[in-house]
């Protein structure tokens, strides 16, 4: 008791890298949202002579084509954050879906659940993306299809174990000797208490979403040249070696933006578990 | 008396933010003496001691004086407090399981209490040394048991394992924190018996911090009582006990229900102990005192009273008459015929997942075939200790948990193992209350929505619905104010009403409890039980009550199951069970029951158990042949659960 | 506990299977039509040649002919053959292992060494400058593409300062050490060859420094909280209780304990070395199974960059079973029911 007294006092989760990770996401989700309103150049436009180095006109300098590599970077945030944003819901809807089930009625339809998530589990995930990503053939949409493959076990594992836990608390037992049918059991006192976790991960998640795809267009599989895609961006600086300025805004951005959501995720969780401590 | 070796005077343990739980304790406690700090969770009693030994949680403040044999221990250095501790102070904790490291065996850690302390003792010696140690604590086969890790010991030779760590350097006092709080009441009489023999044997002295006033009535010298971070009362144990000066220890003493005394009303103490940070400035016992008057608006402090000392300005004062209802209407036969049958019920489970699948699991039987018969408006007792299969067969008479064989019916018709949706209507006649009264409850829904749950039942939502979920409230004491608030606003004892509101929503007939009052404290618990009477007097409900408290279930039942790893082995009505038990394993159950009567728990002689606690399960035969002292060839086969008259019934060959 | 060991084995076999299955799911039952990938444009109005190249493929058979065959051919280490290089896919990926497993090793060392002490320095000085830099080093760590951290670090240590050599495992024109390991490294030293050694060496230090990072990241920010939840355990109040030190407190009760989590976060660490692998080879021009799998995926060569995807789920399999008995080993408490299944 004493324990959790001493804790509750410190609200821990409210720290200066949590409030730092909401400011670094709200302003590429802002950036995305209002990039076209800026007033940059066309960043599928040829601008200026090709590979300046960054100049007070051109921030972060220009590429190959003579594009304006800072104009390419706000624009690409639309891009990674529309792909993660996708690919995370549709990862949390599928397998929460299926998890969820799975937990709920056991049996048979458990077991097949689980051997496919430990199936898809048992691959490397850069290895599995890749490979479904190169069967499917290059493009946007592909890789985001390659990544929801690679990240829905992920959520169904969870989303079955959280499921299994909740179903043994006594408040459920009780909801079952007040006659309570299976569907009002299973979303009314199971499934409300079972998305915090989920929400915690999928915030990590959209981080990591991120990354994967900038690494799978930066190996060529995800979006294709003339788009502003960070990874893609990466991927033509390597090309041009000795100007290094036109990979490091569209890598900078990606820390920046995947270090935002990590510090974002691990506030939630400590303020989950000061929650679950109570 | 001798020169005090712990002496603590003015102790305050703050937390930031201005919560002070501790708030300024004075206690001593001299060699060769049993001090009891007796007080409910939230009082401050553990911190109390945590803090003297310099082990309160980060973040907390300690303040005042901690004096060991005259050494000064608040704001001494970190190197001489670790000398001290584990040497000449030392302490064991509640739960053994989780006090214990479970990755070292437990003669290592025993032996690191000594190496600590006694670094140049040789190998060999600290080894004999610590053989020695267990077998002093009566721990069996030590040579064998010191290389085990602390899972494979049970519950009372855990704590056994940790009385021998905290004695390893023949410490001046012993500071033990709910020691027996976790262990079943054999074993924890068992345990109790070690302490008491180890201050006589080693001359330590002995503070023994516990919520259980039964527990320490045989042991302690004199008593503390905390309320709110604060010594309420001190005196020696017989005056305490028999002429209480603090209206708190007289309402803490009224609200335990008694083995030997019959079925009078507990005079349970209204309200819940504040919550820290939200007291109010005087006497923090005031808003729920019987005797409170202007002065307590003015903290009162600790002052001679009798032969103690207690902090209240009416402790010179006589105790006001308790108001003695005896609720015995609840307790005149009951007839006609039976509302709930329970035939042969078997409830097993697989241990483990057998690795070749055409090979059966090996199988627990949790219940054993059980039966017995429940009429309406009585109360069938079920007692046992933990792992007895008591709460496994509370949920198979509801269809909670699906019984493997055995009939339960109600009003006649079948009910085991009747599918969900056949179950599901008959349900409204049959509710349950449940031990965890937080976990029962849902989280996120407000208490008026979690008591008009069931109603869904019938097909009532809406206004209607939440009307008479606030009817159900204020039938179980709390205002319709309540319907609104979230379960964490509620204190213990309110969330356990909401509990039973809810079980009466439905109007049921038959209420199965389990173990609905032992995560309550004492005060509340008396509040608790007193509103179960009345409701069954007032509904003529019918209850199958579940508990592992003699004393609780003897209170509130007609008749008394008492049931052994699955099975019942004797069912008698209270009064006669109590007051002569049949069979071998009452007899010893009863006897390890602490009594909050000094005297007479100094006078008893408890029965020494025969078994090795764990392990040794008789296969086939009487299930307690292995522990039992009137064991004989004939218990090689089962008794039956036989009539021995005045409908008593008891599974023994020789009953006593 | 050998029981648990058992059945883990036992279902070894069936999830390799699992494994497979889904690789031939992959390249065969897919949209993406592999004739176009072996047979070049204008001969696939050839239809000799396109028979012919169906037959060479056993594209001709039938599904469930082919499912057979292809199980057939991995069972006897048969990966098929690249599209790109012409050469059995299991030969080009044995050439390559130990590049790759030189890299990873030396990045796990960094790694897990960096990211153990890492986590325990947080954990101890829980809420100081202290843990506030390591959570920001280990984040920094998993929040950053390490194909743009090895391109920058490249460009700093060996373009702007000269303090390193560029990418490869060697410099340009060297001549690799002959060994029998085909760790450069291994081979140097074998060999005597101190100047090759370190020259081997200074090759490595940016990839496994890079890739360590990344996994040090994951190890530490685990480390710090199984730390800190086995800090707040009732034993660790009575290790203090019987007079033991801060310290002692830390290595012999916080650290075993620890240990048993860490143990796992280490093993399942793995998966991340592989996905930093394939992204940092490729940037360090290293001539590995990751810089492999990349060409292959490029250029759609769907044999190899599966078969790739195939033996890399397989490590990883073994690499979790490995972790798995090695933590019921550790912790004596399973086997009794406690962690099983």
């Amino acid at each position: 008791m004493a324990e959790a007294l001493a804790r509750a006092r410190r609200p821990s989760w409210l720290t200066v890298p949590v409030a730092l990770g909401v400011v670094v996401v709200a302003f590429w989700i802002v950036a995305a949202l209002t990039a076209p309103l800026w007033g940059l150049d066309e960043p599928l436009k040829m601008v200026a002579r090709r590979l300046q180095p960054p100049s007070a006109e051109h921030w972060l300098g220009t590429d190959a084509l003579g594009r304006d590599v800072f104009s390419r970077t706000i624009h690409g945030a639309r891009i990674s954050l529309a792909i993660a944003a996708v690919v995370v819901l549709a990862a949390v809807a599928i397998g929460a879906g299926l998890g969820a089930l799975a937990g709920f009625f056991g049996g048979w339809w458990d077991a097949a659940v689980m051997r496919l998530v430990d199936v898809t589990l048992a691959f490397p995930p850069v290895l599995l993306a890749m490979a479904v990503a190169a069967t499917l053939g290059p493009g946007l949409e592909n890789a985001a299809v390659a990544l929801v493959a690679v990240w829905w076990p992920v959520y169904a594992r969870l989303m079955r174990a959280q499921v299994l836990e909740v179903k043994t608390r006594e408040h459920v037992e009780a909801a079952i000797a007040g006659g309570a049918t299976r569907s009002r059991l299973l979303f009314k006192h199971i499934l409300s208490l079972c998305w915090t976790p989920i929400q915690v991960n999928a915030t990590m998640d959209v981080g990591q979403v991120i990354l994967l795809a900038a690494a799978l267009s930066f190996i060529g599989l995800g979006a294709s040249p003339p788009t502003p895609e960070w990874g893609a961006m990466i991927s033509e600086g390597a090309t041009q070696f000795y100007s290094w300025w036109i990979a490091f805004g569209p890598g900078f951005a990606i820390l920046t933006l995947v270090l935002g959501f990590n510090f974002l995720g691990d506030g939630l969780r400590d303020l989950m578990d000061e929650r679950s401590s109570r | 008396m001798t020169e005090p070796a712990l002496e603590i005077a003015d102790l305050r343990v703050a937390f930031p933010g201005g919560l002070e739980a501790v708030r300024g304790v004075s206690l001593s406690v001299a060699r060769g003496e049993v001090l009891a700090v007796v007080g409910e969770s939230g009082s401050g009693k553990s911190l109390t001691m945590l803090g003297a030994m310099g082990l309160a949680p980060r973040g907390a403040l300690v303040s005042g004086s901690v004096r060991l044999k005259g050494e000064e221990l608040i704001g001494a250095r970190q190197a001489r407090l670790r000398a001290l501790r584990g040497d000449r102070i030392a302490m064991i904790f509640q739960d053994p399981l989780s006090a214990l490291n479970p990755v070292l065996p437990i003669g290592e850690q025993i032996a690191e209490a000594i190496r600590l302390h006694r670094p140049r003792m040789g190998r060999k010696e600290i080894g004999e040394r610590v053989l020695d140690l267990l077998a002093l604590v009566s721990v069996p086969d030590p040579k064998r048991r010191a290389a085990q890790h602390p899972h494979e010991f049970s519950g009372g030779m855990r704590q056994r394992a940790m009385i021998a760590m905290a004695i390893a350097n023949d410490p001046d006092i012993l500071i033990a924190d709910e020691p027996t709080t976790a262990l079943d009441v054999t074993v924890q009489a068992q345990v109790m018996e070690v302490l008491a023999r180890l201050r006589e044997r080693l001359g330590l002295g002995l503070v023994l911090v516990t919520h259980d006033l039964g527990v320490v009535a045989g042991v302690a010298d004199r008593v503390a009582v905390m309320y709110a971070g604060k010594v309420a009362e001190e005196a020696a144990v017989d005056p305490l006990f028999a002429d209480p000066r603090h209206p708190y220890s007289r309402g803490l003493l009224g609200s335990v229900p008694r083995i030997a005394g019959g079925a009078t009303r507990l005079t349970a103490i209204p309200g819940a102990p504040p919550r820290l940070g939200a007291r109010e400035p005087g006497c923090a016992f005031a808003p729920r005192c019987v005797l409170a008057h202007a002065a307590c608006a003015e903290e009162p402090p600790l002052r001679p009273a009798g032969s103690g000392a207690a902090a209240c300005w009416a402790a010179d004062e006589p105790a006001p008459e308790p108001e003695a209802e005896a609720h015995g209407e609840t307790r005149h036969a009951v007839t006609g015929a039976p509302l709930i049958s329970v035939r042969d019920l078997v409830k097993e489970y697989p241990l483990g997942k057998s690795l070749l699948p055409w090979r059966a699991a090996e199988r627990l039987r949790a219940v054993a075939g059980v039966s017995f018969e429940l009429a309406a408006g009585e109360t069938l007792g079920l007692v046992g200790e933990s792992g007895c299969g008591k709460s496994t067969l509370g949920r198979s008479v509801l269809g909670l948990i699906r019984p493997t064989s055995g009939s339960v019916t109600f009003r006649g018709r079948e009910i085991a193992g009747l599918p969900a949706a056949e179950m599901r209507p008959l349900r409204r006649h049959l509710q349950m209350v449940f031990q965890d009264p937080f976990g029962s409850l849902h989280p996120r829904m407000r208490v008026g929505e979690i008591v008009a749950e069931p109603l869904r039942l019938l097909g009532e939502v809406g206004p209607k619905a939440a009307a008479k979920a606030e009817a159900c409230l204020e039938r179980v004491g709390l205002e319709a104010g309540f319907a609104r608030r979230w379960p964490h606003e509620l204190s213990g004892g309110q969330r356990q009403r909401v509990g039973i509101a809810r079980a009466l929503a439905l109007e049921p007939e038959a209420l199965v409890l389990d173990e609905p009052v032992s995560a309550l404290d004492v005060s509340i618990q008396a509040g608790v039980l007193n509103l179960l009477a009345d409701l069954q007097a007032e509904l003529g409900l019918a209850y199958l009550f579940i508990a592992h408290d003699l004393a609780v279930v003897r209170h509130i039942s007609h008749r008394v199951a008492v049931m052994y790893r699955g099975r019942i082995v004797e069912l008698a009505p209270a009064d006669a069970l109590y007051s002569a038990p049949l069979h071998p394993y009452t007899e010893r159950l009863l006897s390890a029951a602490p009594l909050p009567d000094p005297a007479a728990e100094r006078a008893r002689r408890r029965i020494a158990p025969r078994e090795p606690e764990s392990g040794g399960a008789a296969s086939g035969g009487c299930p307690f042949r292995a522990a039992c002292p009137r064991a004989a060839p004939e218990c090689a086969e089962a008794p039956p659960l036989l009539a021995r008259g005045e409908g008593r019934l008891v599974a023994c060959w020789s009953p006593g | 506990m050998t029981r648990y060991i058992v059945r883990r084995l036992l279902a070894m076999p069936l999830l390799l299977l699992g494994v497979a299955t889904a690789a031939f799911f992959l390249s065969h039952v897919t949209k993406a039509d592999p004739l176009s990938a072996i047979v070049s444009e204008r001969q696939m109005n050839n239809p000799e040649i396109v028979a012919a190249a169906k037959a060479r493929w056993g594209l001709d058979r039938s599904v469930p002919e082919q499912y057979a065959i292809y199980i057939g051919n991995l069972l006897q280490g048969d990966l098929g053959t690249s599209f790109r290089t012409r050469m059995p896919v299991a030969n080009d990926i044995m050439a390559r292992l130990p590049a790759t497993l030189e890299l990873v090793l030396f990045a796990m060392v960094f790694g897990v060494f960096g990211g153990v002490a890492l986590g325990i320095a947080a954990a101890r000085w829980r809420d100081t400058m202290i843990d506030h830099a390591a959570r920001l080093v280990a984040l920094i760590g998993s929040s950053m593409p390490v194909f743009w951290t090895g391109l920058i670090l490249l460009y700093v240590f060996s373009v702007a300062l000269g303090w390193l050599p560029g990418p490869g495992r060697i410099d340009a024109r060297a001549v690799p050490p002959a060994g029998a390991t085909g760790f450069y490294t291994l081979d140097a030293l074998l060999a005597g060859d101190i100047d090759a050694f370190l020259k081997a060496l200074s090759h490595l230090v940016l990839p496994a420094f890079v890739l360590g990072w990344a996994v040090m990241g994951v190890i530490s920010r685990l480390v710090r909280g199984s730390m800190l939840d086995v800090l707040e355990q009732d034993y660790i109040r009575t290790a203090r209780a019987k007079g033991a030190g801060e310290r002692r407190v830390l290595v012999v009760h916080a650290l075993r304990n620890a240990m048993i989590p860490t143990l796992t976060i280490i093993g399942h660490s793995f998966a991340y070395l592989i996905t930093g692998a394939v992204l940092t080879e490729t940037i360090f021009a290293w001539p590995g199974v990751g810089s492999y799998a990349v060409d292959s995926a490029r250029t759609l060569d769907h044999p190899a960059i599966i078969g790739v995807t195939l033996v890399g789920a397989a490590a990883f399999l073994l690499s979790n079973l490995a972790t798995d008995v090695a933590y019921a080993v550790f912790n004596p408490r399973i086997g009794f029911g406690g962690a099983d299944g």
